[in-house]
């Protein structure tokens, strides 16, 4: 069916666009159909191979459904435990400060038990980058109720929905690590339209570039969609992620070389 | 005239049926198959000649299965 379509005049090597990056091991991702987390490591990997850094980067991957992480990308990596990234990260920065080092963690680990962590190493202005992949739910586990799960959202362990009174505010961990003096650079996206992509692969350039001049902590959200928690079809799910996800979590930069470009007093309303 | 063509390929085999390239792409030129692959999933395929390449569905594309191609050809 597919090759009545074929241009064959035109599928030749050196007519190439786009390809999967090499960074990018030649295996299928563990991640369910339509998970950011894919587009998020392409994205992460073809920055590293646009900017010769495959050689020169650390990884950390976390617990969650990322945790396979360091099976997907081809640069070196190490696993941390549940929500210690940070941690781990501060030390091969310390150690090996001329290297490039990144976090990469789910909002159960970065926002939940890994709390600690984050703000410390964000209010220490370490000089890696962080990357919050924010999907409002434990995704791995089975879909229970994260801190960053919606107001009235179901999960798995909040199945008539998130009550405030008693389950409390979801909470803006990219806002609150924004207010501390060691992040120099704060940025919220997402991966679910092309434009979406593409700003999000401009924003971990950004931040790996910020590296090199030692600034502090380059912290990016990018808000995401599991489909199986949510228990939607993929497009389903992106559409309640713009619907729902979106207005809570709003896209665009919160902090700017070192400077808040959004109001201070949005960051507390819940 | 010369135009601008497109044209995309798609690893089936590692194509887990999201429909995320669907939605993305301008001319429509990519829908589901009734087969499913070796996994058990409904795959994309091209289903039109209108491709110009312009890469939406493969940088959407999750698991980073589609290859893209353009070139500059004459119009007939
Ligand atoms: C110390 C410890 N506590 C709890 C767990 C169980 N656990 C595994 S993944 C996970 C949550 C992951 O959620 P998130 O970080 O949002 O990642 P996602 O799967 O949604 O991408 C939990 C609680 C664990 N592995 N280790
Ligand atoms: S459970 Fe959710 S976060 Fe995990 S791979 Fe599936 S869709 Fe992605
Ligand atoms: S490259 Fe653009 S035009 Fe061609 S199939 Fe993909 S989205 Fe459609
Ligand atoms: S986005 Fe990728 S994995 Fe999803 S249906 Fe299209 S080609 Fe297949
Ligand atoms: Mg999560």
């Amino acid at each position: 069916m597919e090759e009545q379509f074929a241009k064959l005049d035109i599928r030749k090597n050196e007519n190439i666009v786009y390809k999967r990056t090499d960074l990018l091991v030649d295996r299928p991702l563990s991640y369910c159909p339509g998970c950011g987390h894919g587009t998020v490591h392409r994205m992460l990997m073809e920055t590293l191979e646009e900017m010769g850094l495959q050689d020169k980067t650390i990884g950390v991957s976390p617990v969650g459904c990322s945790v396979l992480a360091y099976d997907f990308m081809n640069i070196d990596m190490l696993g941390a435990a549940h929500g210690r990234a940070p941690a781990l990260a501060t030390a091969i920065k310390r150690m090996w400060p001329d290297r490039f080092v990144f976090t990469y963690q789910g909002d159960g680990d970065l926002a939940a038990i890994g709390t600690a962590e984050t703000i410390h190493a964000c209010n220490r202005g370490e000089h890696f980058t962080m990357i919050f992949i924010n999907n409002g739910i434990y995704g791995m586990t089975g879909g229970q109720m994260a801190p960053t799960t919606l107001p009235n959202m179901r999960t798995s362990t909040s199945p008539y929905g998130r009550d405030t009174n008693i389950m409390g505010f979801p909470l803006k961990m990219t806002e609150l690590v924004a207010q501390l003096p060691g992040t120099y650079y704060v940025t919220r996206q997402a991966v679910h339209t092309p434009s979406a992509v593409r700003k999000t692969k401009k924003a971990i350039r950004k931040a790996f570039e910020n590296q090199k001049n030692k600034t502090g902590i380059s912290f990016i959200e990018v808000v995401s969609n599991c489909n199986s928690g949510w228990k939607m079809t993929p497009v389903q799910s992106n559409k309640w992620m713009e619907e729902n996800m979106f207005p809570f979590y709003p896209l665009g930069d919160i902090k700017i070389d070192g400077v808040l470009v959004t109001p201070k007093a949005e960051t507390v309303k819940v | 005239m010369a135009k601008i063509k497109g044209d995309i390929v798609i690893n089936v085999e590692r194509c887990k049926g999201c429909e995320v390239c669907i939605a993305s792409c301008p001319f429509s030129t990519i829908a589901m198959t009734k087969e499913v692959n070796g996994k058990g999933y409904h795959y994309a395929v091209k289903v039109n000649d209108d491709c110009t390449g312009c890469m939406n569905c493969a940088i959407v594309c999750p698991d980073g299965v589609i290859t893209v191609y353009r070139a500059k050809v004459m119009a007939e």
